[in-house]
């Protein structure tokens, strides 16, 4: 095993170290009592009155109550973004885009701290992934991505190209804020108006960020944010008059998506489930490929569509591997996500909480051994410890199904060529990791994944610069680098 | 005195490399403009696109792996075949009603697109692949692989161009495909099968079906182990929502009037990888 097992194993707890609490203020932070739909640059009340509550899953109380955008109001939203493109966007050149977009990008690093707590307090996720994550990562998708706006001919040669008009967005609920750019900051570039859906758990980022819109003047409509759930979204991508769609979600309701949009002949861009190998051989770094491990599969809670939920590790080193995994979970801290020191937050809803278990037993009953650390959990508030299950047959449902939560798989193999096969047996596509210190054979593995993003000997690794998107049941198309502006943009005068 | 009655060409499906006929033994008529009899082709079934989709499953890895100069070469290699079968095909095209110049136009240019996009094999990656900097110790780079198994529905007009125009650009980057094609055109797409079956183009790389679009439309947008379809070829009046099973694994679904020579239709059955290594000592 080489080098990398010589660090002392005895766990903090050994020499009676324990973290202080470090509570994140949350001072900064102004909660209205309620918030409307943000549409044609003001934020307005639905049509049919109706509204739901966003609470917060660390402690399950109420934090605001979000307006339900119904059908006319989804309508509303979709005309303004059409006004608004013929009124001001599509006539505006790239350079005038680009200022709005550096603009937006200014003020989230500007406000980024009150919007890192708002995101902690909404999701549930740990403030040190909201600050040190997912807000610089949102600022720096508007940052390249402006400065796109007056280049867009350079990145596509010998071809006429024109924004496709008025976009629906649907986004999920683990990346709120990062999602919303990952979605807006392109499309804007593009010169494209939007309809932007955020998920009925986590609205309150995106409304925080169409006060920005607001502030920094972009033009009324440019950018319309409803809130709601499946119905809304529905609205969305029914609407006759939205010329592009960009969902990232489930793999389930991205096929609902696809066929309806499938039959309008609608451009379409998805992003999907996941089900990641996270392959480790024998020769790899151990210390750095355990935590590569850990960051895979524990980070956001594991609600991460590129999350590394299957490990499949060499079948002469796994117990070392996993003894050592599991020494190394002992030590994570579950707990107050506003806490700076914990590593593993709240899960996002109870329903999602139910599902996470509801496999996990499932997996149990198929036969997996189940590892959980002895860490105690809040009372209140959806909580998952992190869990490995080990034993575990490629048939069965937790090797199969997204679990979406804190949970790893755990299967071994002998040779690459086995690897491989376990790896690429999924109708997933979206990711993959491979630890090896043996450059050709890093290159030979990535060749042959299936999958969109290939990390080697790092893990959740996301940039603007870099496109990000999956493979067969993953999706298709991609967001960020320059590939990813092909999305939202077409032919002039011909389909996409 | 024998050999003055001409020996006519039996028009079968083109699968794995063989000429198989159809399993349902059901062949449809294709006549003249002035009625008469050329052939009788065989109509393809559902199973016979079973059979298609496993071959070109099979081929797809070692297409794929071939170095890109080699499918550049194998690809030459095949208009090569097509300039010595060109009285062949002008002839093909005047029976079904092309007067001589246009006939000849059009192989001409079905050769000439042929080239075009052999040509592209060891280049279209360095025009959609990037190495994209990163903010962070990573090299990062994005390389476009073939998207696996495509389906394609052959547009019927032009017969022989039409065809070539979506096939090439699919199988020059590693993919493999299964071709429907329907009507009058099914002649110039079995003739172009025969000139594979004598190039270097590994068997189940192309499979070319002749038979019904609207009815193979459906098996072909859902099966699950297609992974693309390009419908650009149906007919208008298709109903649009036999393509919905499409969805059910998540098929890229190309539908796009562009019919000239286009790096878009090569990109259209490329899926972009990313592969992210930490820079360090």
């Amino acid at each position: 095993m080489g080098n990398s097992n010589s660090k002392d194993e005895s766990s903090l707890e050994d020499f009676g170290i324990e973290y202080a609490s470090a509570i994140e203020s949350t001072s900064l932070v102004n909660i209205k009592d309620k918030y409307g739909l943000f549409i044609d640059g003001n934020f307005v009340d639905s049509s049919s009155g109706k509204s739901f509550k966003t609470l917060n899953p660390s402690t399950e109380k109420p934090l605001s109550v979000v307006t339900e955008a119904s059908s006319d109001d989804v309508d509303r939203a979709v005309r303004s973004a059409s006004v608004s493109y013929e009124k001001y966007w599509k006539k505006m050149p790239g350079a005038d885009r680009a200022r709005y977009l550096f603009r937006i990008a200014r003020h989230l690093q500007e406000r980024a701290r009150e919007f890192a707590v708002l995101e902690t307090l909404d999701g549930g996720k740990p403030i040190k992934e909201s600050r040190d994550v997912d807000l610089p990562l949102a600022a720096a998708h508007f940052f390249y991505h402006a400065g796109w706006a007056d280049k867009l001919e350079y990145a596509f040669p010998q071809r006429k190209l024109e924004p496709h008009g008025v976009i629906g967005q649907i986004i999920p609920w683990n990346f709120p804020l990062l999602m919303a750019a990952w979605k807006l900051a392109p499309a804007l570039a593009c010169g494209n108006t939007v309809v932007l859906k955020p998920a009925e758990t986590t609205p309150l980022t995106a409304l925080l960020l169409a006060e920005v819109i607001r502030d920094v003047d972009l033009p009324p409509g440019v950018v319309n944010i409803v809130t709601g759930a499946g119905e809304t979204g529905s609205a969305i991508v029914e609407h006759p008059e939205v010329n592009k769609l960009a969902f990232t979600g489930s793999t389930e309701v991205g096929k609902l998506i696809q066929r309806s949009a499938v039959k309008r002949n609608l451009p379409l861009t998805l992003e999907l489930g996941g089900k990641a190998p996270h392959i480790i051989f024998e020769d790899a770094a151990l210390d750095q490929a355990v935590e590569g491990v850990i960051n895979g599969i524990f980070f956001n809670q594991g609600h991460v569509c590129c999350a590394g939920s299957r490990l499949l590790v060499q079948e002469s080193i796994a117990d070392y591997f996993i003894d050592r995994l599991q020494k190394r979970i002992e030590l994570l801290r579950v707990g107050n996500p506003l806490d700076k020191n914990t590593d593993i937050g709240a899960i996002n809803s109870l329903a999602q909480l139910e599902r996470i278990d509801q496999l996990v037993k499932a997996g149990i009953d198929e036969g997996a051994e189940v590892f959980k650390p002895s860490c105690s959990l809040p009372e209140n508030g959806y909580w998952y410890p992190p869990t490995v299950l080990t034993g575990v047959q490629q048939s069965h449902r937790v090797a199969r199904e997204e679990i979406f939560g804190p949970v790893l798989v755990v299967q071994t193999f002998r040779t690459a060529e086995e690897a491989l096969e376990k790896a690429n047996n999924t109708p997933y596509g979206l990711s993959a990791g491979i630890w090896t210190e043996k450059g050709s054979l890093i290159h030979w593995m990535a060749e042959r994944l299936r999958a969109g993003v290939i990390w080697a000997n790092t893990f959740n690794k996301f940039d603007p610069t870099s496109p990000f998107g999956g493979y067969k049941e993953s999706g298709f198309g991609r967001e960020g680098g320059m590939q990813g502006l092909a999305a939202y943009l077409k032919n002039s005068g011909g389909n996409s | 005195m024998t050999g003055k009655i001409p020996i006519a060409k039996t028009y079968k499906l083109f699968i794995d490399g063989a000429f198989p006929r159809s399993e349902s033994g059901r062949t449809f008529s294709v006549n003249n403009p002035e009625g008469e009899l050329i052939a009788n082709v065989s109509q393809a079934s559902r199973k016979d696109f079973r059979e298609a989709v496993r071959a070109a499953r099979a081929a797809q890895l070692s297409w794929a792996s071939r170095t890109a100069y080699n499918r550049g070469q194998i690809l030459y290699r095949v208009a090569e075949m097509l300039e010595s079968r060109k009285t062949e095909f002008v002839e093909l095209l005047k029976s079904i009603g092309a007067n001589s110049r246009s006939a000849t136009r059009e192989v001409e240019d079905s050769i000439q697109r042929w080239v075009w996009y052999a040509g592209w094999s060891d280049k279209y990656s360095q025009i959609l692949g990037s190495v994209n900097p990163v903010s962070g110790p990573y090299f990062n780079f994005t390389v476009p692989e073939p998207t696996g198994v495509v389906g394609i529905i052959a547009p019927t007009e032009p017969s022989m161009l039409g065809l070539i125009s979506r096939l090439v650009p699919a199988i020059v980057s590693g993919n493999t495909v299964v071709v429907v094609s329907e009507g009058e055109s099914s002649l110039a797409s079995v003739t172009i099968g025969e000139v594979l079956a004598t190039s270097d183009v590994p068997a189940g790389v192309v499979n070319i079906l002749t038979g019904d679009q609207t009815d193979l439309l459906p098996w072909m947008v859902g099966h699950l182990d297609v992974n693309a379809v390009d419908i650009s070829g149906i007919s208008h009046e298709t109903d649009l929502t036999l393509i919905e099973e499409a969805a059910s694994n998540v098929k890229r679904v190309i539908s796009r009037q562009v019919n000239e020579e286009s790096l878009e239709l090569i990109s259209d059955f490329l899926e972009m990888k990313t592969v992210w290594h930490p820079i360090g000592r």
